[in-house]
This record gives C-alpha cells, sequence and structure tokens, in this order.
C-alpha cells in the first residue's frame, strides 16, 4: 500500500474537535441573538466580538511575531476616521467603507513599518506609540471632519445601512460577529500555514528560527501589515457604531491599547484562546467593578503585573498545559503510514 | 494618506509666515526676526527639560536595558510628590526638592529591587508589561487622589524674573535656571559614569552580566541603585515641569514620548546625545507652536521622524541598541 510511506501532519486531537465544537455551537447560538437578547445585551456582546478582534490581532502582533506593539490606537482611530470620511465626504455607503478602511491602513501601515523597523525591542514599542500620537495630532487638524472636537456621521448615512432602528442594530451586530469570526479564522488558518510555522518558531526562539531559514523580518513586516488591516476594519466598525468620533476617543491609548494588552496577558500571550479567555474576564471584571472608575483600572493593571510575573502564560496556559485542551486544531503530529509515531 | 495632509497644509502655512515675505513688512522685519530668535531660544532652553527626561531614561536603559514606559507617569508622581510638601510644609517648590529627589530615589530603589528585577531577562515581553501596567496604575492612582484638575507649583518672584540679554531679548531667569540645571545634571551623570567605582559598576553590568557578577558585584543591587539615581533625576525633572507649567494625571505618557525622542536623535547610549536630541525636539516645537497652535506637538513628533528615516542611528550614537 502507498498509505505506508505517507507522511502527513495531523492538527487536531480529541480535544481541539470538542473545542472546535464548542466554538461552532457558541457561534451559531450567538449570531441567533438578535432573537433571544435585548438591545443593551446586543450592543454589549458586540463590544466583546470587537475586544476579541483586536486583542486576537495585538496577541498575532506581540505574542508570535514579536513586535511589542504598544501603539496598535493608531489603527483603530485611522479606520475609524477613514470610514467616516468616506461616508461623510465622499459618499461611500458606510458597510462597504470598512474594507476600505483596512486597506488604507495596511498601505498606510508599509511606510510605518519602514521607519518603526529601524528601532529595536523596547525602542520599537514607545516608537509605535509616537506614530500613534502622529495620527491623534493629524486628526485634529482635519477640518473636515472638525479637528479636534470631533464629529457625529449624518442621519442619511446611518439611514442607509438599513430601514429601521431595529434591523440597523441587527445588521451593525452580525458585521461585528462576522468580523470577529473573520479575524479568528484567519489567525488559525494563518498558523496552520507555513507561515504559522515561521511564527511559532519565531516566538519560541528568534534567533533559532533564523538559523533554521526563517526570514524573520519578511514575516514580522507581513504579519505588522496585516493586523494593520484588520485593526482598522474593527475600528471603523466601533465607530460605524458609536456614530460620534473624535480624536481622543479614536486614538485612545487606555481604550484600544492598554485594555487590548491586559486582556491578552490575562488570558495567555502566545496563544489564540488567550484573548478570548482574556476578553470574558475583563468583561467579568468590568461588570462587577464599573463603579470603582479609577480603581478599576488600577486593579486591572496590577492583576495584568501579577499575571505577567506569576503566570507568564496566562490563565489559559495555566488550564491547557495541564490538561492538553485546545480550542482550535493547531497542534502539529507528524502521523506516519496513517499511524503515529510514538 | 491622512498623515500628509497637515504636512503640506504646515509647508502652506510656513511659507505665508516667513519673516519678510509679506509686502509692506520691511519697517517691522528686525522686530519679526528678534521674535524668531526668541521663539528658538526659548525652544533651546525647553530643550534642558526634555533632556532631564531623557537622561534618566537612557541612563537606565544603558545599565540594564530596560526601557521604562511609566519614566513620563513617575515625572508627573514627582510633581504631585512636590505638591504635597510645598502644601503641608509652605516651602518654595525649589526648596522641596531637598525632600522630593531623596523621596524618589527611594522609590525607585524599592521599586527595582521589588519589582523590575523580576521582569530583567533575554525576553523583552515581561519589562514591558509590567512598567506598561505600572503606568497606569501611577495615572489611576494620582487620578483618585488628586482628581483630574489641572495643578500648577507657585515658585514666586523668580517666576516673572528676566534677564535683558541686547538686541530687545530676554530670558526668563526660571528655564535660565532649568537648562543650567540639566547640562549640570548631565556633567554630573557623566562624571558618575566615567569617574567614580559606582559608574564603573553600572558599565561593568552593563557590558556583562554575569561576569560583573562574578568580579563580586551584586546585580541587584547595582540596578536598584540605577533606577534610583534615574528617579533622582525624574524628581528634578518632575519639579520643574511642576513650576513652569500645569500638570496633571493623564500628561505622564506625553513626557515619556518627549524623552524617548531625544534619546533616538541623540543617539543610543550618548548622555551629551540626549541634550542635543532635547534642544532639538524644544526648539521644533517652539516654531511649531509659533506657526500654528495645533503645531505645537506635532512640529516635535515630525523632527524625530526625520531623524529616524535620514539617520537612524541617532545623532551621537555610542551603543548599539
Amino acid at each position: 500500500m502507498s498509505d505506508a510511506t505517507s507522511i502527513r501532519v495531523e492538527h487536531s486531537n480529541r480535544a481541539s474537535r470538542i473545542g472546535l465544537a464548542i466554538v461552532s455551537g457558541a457561534v451559531i447560538a450567538l449570531a441567533a441573538a438578535p432573537w433571544w437578547a435585548d438591545r443593551a445585551s446586543l450592543r454589549l456582546l458586540s463590544e466583546i466580538y470587537a475586544y476579541v478582534a483586536l486583542a486576537s490581532l495585538w496577541n498575532l502582533l506581540a505574542g508570535y511575531a514579536g513586535l511589542v506593539s504598544v501603539g496598535q490606537h493608531a489603527y483603530v482611530g485611522l479606520g475609524a476616521y477613514v470610514l467616516f470620511a468616506l461616508a461623510m465626504l465622499a459618499g461611500v455607503h458606510p458597510l462597504v467603507a470598512i474594507p476600505i478602511a483596512g486597506f488604507a491602513a495596511a498601505i498606510i501601515s508599509v511606510p510605518v513599518a519602514l521607519l518603526m523597523f529601524r528601532l529595536r525591542g523596547h525602542y520599537f514599542a514607545i516608537g509605535t506609540w509616537v506614530m500613534a500620537e502622529v495620527f491623534r495630532l493629524s486628526a485634529a487638524q482635519v477640518s473636515a471632519l472638525d479637528g479636534g472636537s470631533g464629529t457625529s456621521l449624518p442621519a442619511a448615512v446611518i439611514l442607509s445601512i438599513a430601514g429601521t432602528r431595529q434591523m440597523r442594530e441587527f445588521v451593525v451586530y452580525w458585521i461585528a460577529l462576522a468580523l470577529a469570526v473573520a479575524i479568528l479564522a484567519a489567525i488559525v488558518m494563518l498558523l496552520r500555514s507555513r507561515y504559522g510555522l515561521a511564527l511559532t518558531a519565531i516566538r519560541d526562539n528568534e534567533l533559532g528560527a533564523r538559523s533554521n531559514g526563517v526570514d524573520v523580518a519578511r514575516v514580522k513586516y507581513l504579519v505588522y501589515v496585516a493586523v494593520a488591516f484588520g485593526t482598522a476594519m474593527v475600528g471603523a466598525l466601533i465607530f460605524l457604531q458609536k456614530i460620534r468620533i473624535s480624536p481622543d476617543t479614536a486614538f485612545s491609548v487606555n481604550d484600544w491599547t492598554a485594555f487590548v494588552i491586559f486582556i491578552t496577558v490575562i488570558g495567555g500571550i502566545g496563544r489564540i484562546e488567550g484573548p478570548i479567555i482574556g476578553t470574558l474576564v475583563f468583561f467579568v471584571l468590568r461588570q462587577t467593578l464599573a463603579d470603582l472608575g479609577a480603581i478599576y483600572l488600577l486593579i486591572l493593571g496590577a492583576v495584568a503585573i501579577v499575571v505577567m510575573l506569576k503566570a507568564p502564560k496566562g490563565l489559559w496556559g495555566l488550564v491547557a498545559d495541564r490538561f492538553g485542551w485546545q480550542l482550535f486544531p493547531l497542534e502539529r503530529r507528524l502521523v506516519i503510514g496513517g499511524k503515529q509515531p510514538s | 494618506m491622512a498623515a500628509l495632509v497637515p504636512a503640506i497644509h504646515a509647508l502652506l502655512v510656513t511659507t505665508t509666515w516667513m519673516p519678510g515675505i509679506k509686502p509692506g513688512m520691511t519697517t517691522e522685519r528686525t522686530g519679526c526676526d528678534v521674535e524668531w530668535l526668541n521663539t528658538i531660544l526659548q525652544g533651546v532652553l525647553l530643550g534642558g527639560l526634555y533632556a532631564m527626561f531623557a537622561a534618566g531614561l537612557s541612563l537606565i536603559f544603558g545599565v540594564m536595558r530596560l526601557v521604562n514606559i511609566a519614566h513620563g507617569d513617575l515625572i508627573v508622581l514627582a510633581a504631585y510628590v512636590a505638591l504635597v510638601t510645598v502644601e503641608t510644609l509652605g516651602i518654595n517648590p525649589l526648596t522641596s526638592l531637598v525632600i522630593v529627589v531623596p523621596v524618589m530615589a527611594a522609590l525607585g530603589y524599592i521599586l527595582q529591587r521589588v519589582l523590575l528585577n523580576r521582569t530583567l531577562g533575554d525576553d523583552l515581553l515581561p519589562p514591558l508589561l509590567v512598567t506598561f501596567g505600572l503606568s497606569v496604575i501611577i495615572q489611576n492612582a494620582l487620578l483618585q487622589f488628586f482628581t483630574a484638575d489641572s495643578r500648577k507649583l507657585n515658585a514666586g518672584d523668580i517666576e516673572i524674573a528676566s534677564i535683558q540679554i541686547g538686541g530687545g531679548l530676554a530670558v526668563g531667569v526660571l528655564p535660565l535656571l532649568q537648562f543650567a540645571l540639566a547640562v549640570a545634571v548631565i556633567a554630573g551623570l557623566q562624571w558618575l559614569f566615567y569617574r567614580t567605582a559606582l559608574g564603573r559598576a553600572f558599565r561593568a553590568t552593563s557590558d556583562d552580566q554575569p561576569v560583573a557578577q562574578l568580579m563580586g558585584l551584586n546585580n541587584a543591587h547595582v540596578f536598584a541603585l540605577a533606577m534610583a539615581l534615574s528617579l533622582a533625576v525624574v524628581a528634578l525633572a518632575g519639579v520643574l515641569l511642576a513650576v513652569r507649567a500645569n500638570f496633571d494625571p493623564s500628561i505622564g505618557p506625553a513626557r515619556l514620548i518627549f524623552g524617548f525622542e531625544a534619546v533616538i536623535i541623540g543617539g543610543l547610549g550618548s548622555l551629551w546625545g540626549t541634550l542635543a536630541g532635547g534642544v532639538i525636539i524644544g526648539v521644533a516645537q517652539a516654531i511649531g507652536a509659533k506657526l500654528d497652535p495645533g503645531w505645537n506637538l506635532l512640529a516635535g513628533h515630525i523632527a524625530f521622524l526625520i531623524v529616524l528615516a535620514l539617520r537612524p542611528q541617532g545623532l551621537f550614537p555610542k551603543v548599539q541598541g
């Protein structure tokens, strides 16, 4: 039999098959949420999807590619501003403007990456923050969108999404869910590809990856641009839902970078499940501690520091390593002739 | 290219604002020139403050390859420590340095021993994330205790005193003092690094940690001393900042960014380079502000990006980062 010499790589195991079944079931139930959830819950769920997407993208960037950016709010705000500019000034349908915002950010991220990659390690982090500041201050200078004071989407633009208010909320909800699922799926596919192998190698040991022939600089570059693309689409959608934009909210370091980093670190950096678990923990904490105001952020920062020092693999890392769990089929096991080498 | 729009806008504005271009201004040209000279001078003096932000940052990066994201928030914390000291003891803010500097230095020592030493290693992530968390914690703790209100320290008559230096130019005594202190701090650090036993310990751990330890140095203690020294400089910078302008809990990250830009422009590891870097950022901001108030900060960042594009190693590089 030819089967005897065939070698293939098995990605899934029993845990990942159960995990995928759970994820699929959850996605179907969540897609049906307009029929079982009230308006406030839909808004909360949309917000959760946005954070799952942002944290997953940051995790890909920092956890896998080793590019610790503290300036991803640059792309959230950029995507949002491109959407507002296209919808208000060029008359583009807001839903069409979302992918265009992604492409615009990807194009702008190319020269930005060229500049930022000149900064090594730690300095790259602060460099990305400078870039985000440059974007914010530039947005404040765009007088067509009311500069520093910000602006709102006109009624005509909002009406173009759908006729009734209820339908509009449903449409935006479904797009938020679809975007988060698409971003997660894209990351899973990426990690299963050759690039995923390269990224995992870079995550585990950059020098080792390089000595095994991985073009580290090129992989990092591609990941940076791809993450800018996704982050800007999420940003565009977030502000389409908010309807109102200003430079300080669109380029908020707390909302779009600090929270995202804490979510990823608490959940488990360098693992695809981490951002999902982290987002759930983040929203549970927020719903219970939100009344505390500034103290809430203080607690969140302290929790992130403790997790980083005591459990650097995050909450998911603690559980997954112990029980061998994985939600997504990402494992690589060599299967020779239909049997696994023991 | 949303980022380019303001740049083009600025070019247009620049040409119309250049002295001597407008017709019928010949009689005012000298006045205008003095105004520009004054702007640049103010920028240079402001650059001294930025150099002080940068010196503390550069110092700890040089010794332990740690970039402290909470650096700016620690500057603001020092300003609030000074505020409390001034309000409880009723002394001049400049006198309060006698208390603020040792308090911040002690805080730096403890912070390094208890928290930051645990983050050091080959992995970049822990120090970045821990200092980022620290930044958020300091900001929100200050917000909780002091609210978001703007505060300022009043240093008395020295604030409005100025010296005429001829040609219609005058410099404030306070900005001049601030610049002189920055030069003194950098000269002092330079001396400490290259002329003292402590400086030798700093350089030894910077070059090779395990070997330094084999030679009998306690790295944890050396690092803590470096952080204490860094926060002593931070304390001085914080008090000068608080006397110079309004401050509130949220302004830390911007101070970190100015200091960082000065470090990169000056070249990694070069203390005098940070002074040059600070002056360049200060002058760019002053010129930007004169062109258009909205251009104040943006001009500084653009100066940084231009240097990064043309000379990524900085003006006076010393170590490979």
